[in-house]
């Protein structure tokens, strides 16, 4: 490579850097500006620094069991005390330290779940679109049958033949929802499909792999994201309805899901069992919602759903 | 027109056998469903017995090598394990419950119309409140309404269904005794179940009415037909809503199939004696039959929506069957 050939990357590069740096500089400025969406990503840190820290930060443990002190009302009504803010559950539970516990459960299998569906999900929208044709219809009827599948029943059906594991909810969520990413990376990669820089790429003599990996999936991504933002509220609660239906992550684990299970049977004596971690779920999710929402507004502003 | 539909004729077929596939496949997971459902103390001849009586010995889709099972030509595919289940699900046959000692199918569609009257009635309230919450937002932008609408949906949208139920139980059956929690009897017992399920589509159909309503009211043959002199309630109603209504019939065609699908958890909550109940508790009693007969009839009606919605489509735009 020559001298000059290198200073003319290197000064690319360094261009590519700053550009870089003021995108994030002026996507930090939206949003400040944004409220709701900070709003959303402060909840998010909240629930993220809950779950990194729980071990550190729990009043309680959240698995020991005090059978006498079962059913405490939360401490700030009269005859609750302070030891427990969200009162105890049926076994004696502190509830604030397993809805903290809880957090653990949710993000992990929010994230994997959504990473495992997001690469397969776009994987397939690359190869559909780009390849074109027989492949492409053969995905195409793949994702209508997995659209028309009812969801929770499918994902529910596998886990009961699998075993309600961590690895297996995640596995079974990822496999089945796949669906959203793909559509969305088909069409937008049947649109560049025809642009000068593919063609340019192919004239070169780019490889099939080449030209999807190097020139198509950068261009896919932006859309990849924001499903992905949103999606991980999705998985998030539906990974609290199997655990809720006693199929998610098994008991000691503490899961929102299941607390909500175990609280519905308590409903008239002590609302508080089913009601907070039930609002955990909500405020996480409205988090991730407002935050997702901002970032499809931002960056890509055509998507609707 | 005709071939369009033709052609998602065929492609609803093609999907109906995607199902099939994939519900026999979950019961082969494991790689010994002989093991899956017989009971845990059961001995190994037990299991074996069990296994021949199933023809769980036969191969998955193929006999091998093809040309000694020519007799019939097809009985290479036809006399294998998928192949039984295909003919079967062709006939409408999914076998025995193995708890109820009654054919699958029957008692699904026994159950099939208390689901579809939660699912419809869920809907229809769901647009009933969201349509024109979607449309005041949109021309009363700004306002209070606005706001209070948008930060309602918002809040619907983030909400975990069986949360909402348990949480509308707490509140006007436990705490005011106004609805009965439980049971299908009479039209109250619809209410708290049908308002719990159509709660997420409520917020996502009110949220997307307002936007696209926004975006038809900015365009300039609305403006024409302002300065036409027409009435502010037609220009709303007719120029505005007709225009928006594509996206807006197919969320809710989608959500029509994810209300069915999600009648499961709701249903479990109430003890709505529907489909979606049954499959969780075939589920839980290994009751495989029942569980894919129910899958594939859910799976099935949700096409039908579908395939309804596809004609519907193309009569509020032509250009569709085009394509």
């Amino acid at each position: 490579m020559s001298d000059g050939r290198a200073m003319a990357l290197e000064a690319g590069r360094a261009v590519g850097r700053r550009e870089a740096r003021q995108d994030l500089r002026r996507v930090l400025r939206e949003l400040f500006r944004n409220r709701a969406a900070l709003i959303g990503l402060l909840i998010l840190l909240t629930v993220a620094a809950s779950a990194i820290f729980a071990p550190a930060i729990v009043p309680q443990d959240p698995i020991a069991q005090e059978i006498t002190l079962r059913l405490k009302p939360p401490g700030w009504s009269g005859p609750g005390s302070r030891t427990y803010l969200l009162g105890t559950d049926h076994l004696g539970r502190d509830i604030l330290s397993r809805i903290i516990f809880g957090a653990r459960i949710s993000l992990i299998i929010g994230l994997s779940a959504v990473a495992v569906a997001g690469t397969l999900g776009t994987l397939i929208g690359l190869v559909a679109g780009y390849r074109g044709g027989r492949v492409d219809d053969l995905c195409m009827r793949v994702t209508d049958t997995m659209l028309a599948m009812p969801f929770i029943l499918l994902a529910l059906a596998v886990i009961a033949v699998l075993g309600p594991s961590l690895r297996n909810i995640i596995f079974v969520l990822g496999i089945t929802s796949w669906v959203s990413y793909a559509r969305i990376v088909r069409a937008e990669v049947l649109t560049l499909r025809t642009r000068e820089f593919v063609a340019a790429a192919k004239a070169l003599g780019g490889g099939g792999g080449r030209i999807v990996f190097r020139h198509l999936l950068p261009n896919v991504l932006t859309p990849v994201i924001v499903i992905a933002t949103l999606e991980v509220a999705r998985m998030i609660i539906l990974e609290s309805a199997l655990s809720f239906l006693g199929l998610g992550v098994q008991p000691p684990t503490p899961t929102w899901g299941g607390m909500l299970a175990d609280g519905r049977a308590y409903l008239s004596t002590a609302w508080w069992l089913a009601t907070f971690p039930g609002l955990s779920i909500m405020l996480t999710v409205l988090g991730i919602n407002l935050l997702g929402d901002w970032l499809r507004d931002v960056l890509d502003p055509r998507l609707q759903f | 027109m005709i071939r369009y539909l033709a052609r998602r004729f065929w492609q609803s077929l093609l999907v109906l056998f995607g199902i099939s596939i994939i519900i026999f496949i979950i019961l082969h997971l494991t790689g010994d469903p002989a093991v899956l459902l017989m009971p845990p103390d059961a001995t190994k001849e037990d299991i074996d017995n069990f296994r021949k009586i199933m023809g769980f010995n036969d191969p998955l889709f193929f006999r091998w090598p093809p040309w000694q099972y020519l007799n019939p030509p097809w009985r290479f595919v036809t006399d294998t394990q998928y192949g039984h289940f295909f003919t079967g699900v062709l006939r409408g046959n999914f076998g025995m419950s193995f708890r109820h000692q009654q054919p699958a199918l029957g008692l699904v569609l026994e159950r099939m119309p208390a689901t579809l009257e939660l699912t419809l009635a869920a809907m229809a309230i769901a647009v009933c409140v969201a349509i024109p919450v979607g449309i005041l937002s949109a021309v009363r932008r700004n306002s209070v309404i606005d706001h209070a609408g948008m930060v309602l949906a918002l809040l619907g949208q983030s909400m975990p269904v069986y949360w909402l139920g348990i949480m509308f139980i707490l509140l006007f059956a436990v705490r005011l005794n106004l609805l009965p929690a439980f049971g299908a009897e009479g039209w109250q017992h619809l209410i708290l179940p049908a308002v719990t399920l159509g709660a997420f589509s409520m917020a996502r159909i009110a949220r997307l009415t307002r936007s696209g309503m926004l975006e038809v009211l900015g365009q300039e043959f609305v403006r024409t037909a302002r300065a036409k002199g027409v009435s502010e309630i037609r220009v709303v109603l007719k120029h505005g809503l007709k225009n928006a209504a594509i996206p807006i019939i197919t969320v809710i065609g989608l959500d029509l199939g994810t209300l069915l699908g999600g009648a499961v958890i709701t249903e479990t909550i109430f003890a709505w004696p529907g489909v979606g109940r049954l499959a969780v508790q075939a589920i839980s009693y290994r009751d495989y039959p029942v569980v894919q007969a129910a899958v594939f009839t859910l799976a099935s009606i949700f096409i039908i929506i579908n395939f309804l919605v596809d004609i519907l489509y193309a009569y509020v735009d032509p250009r569709v069957a085009y394509k």
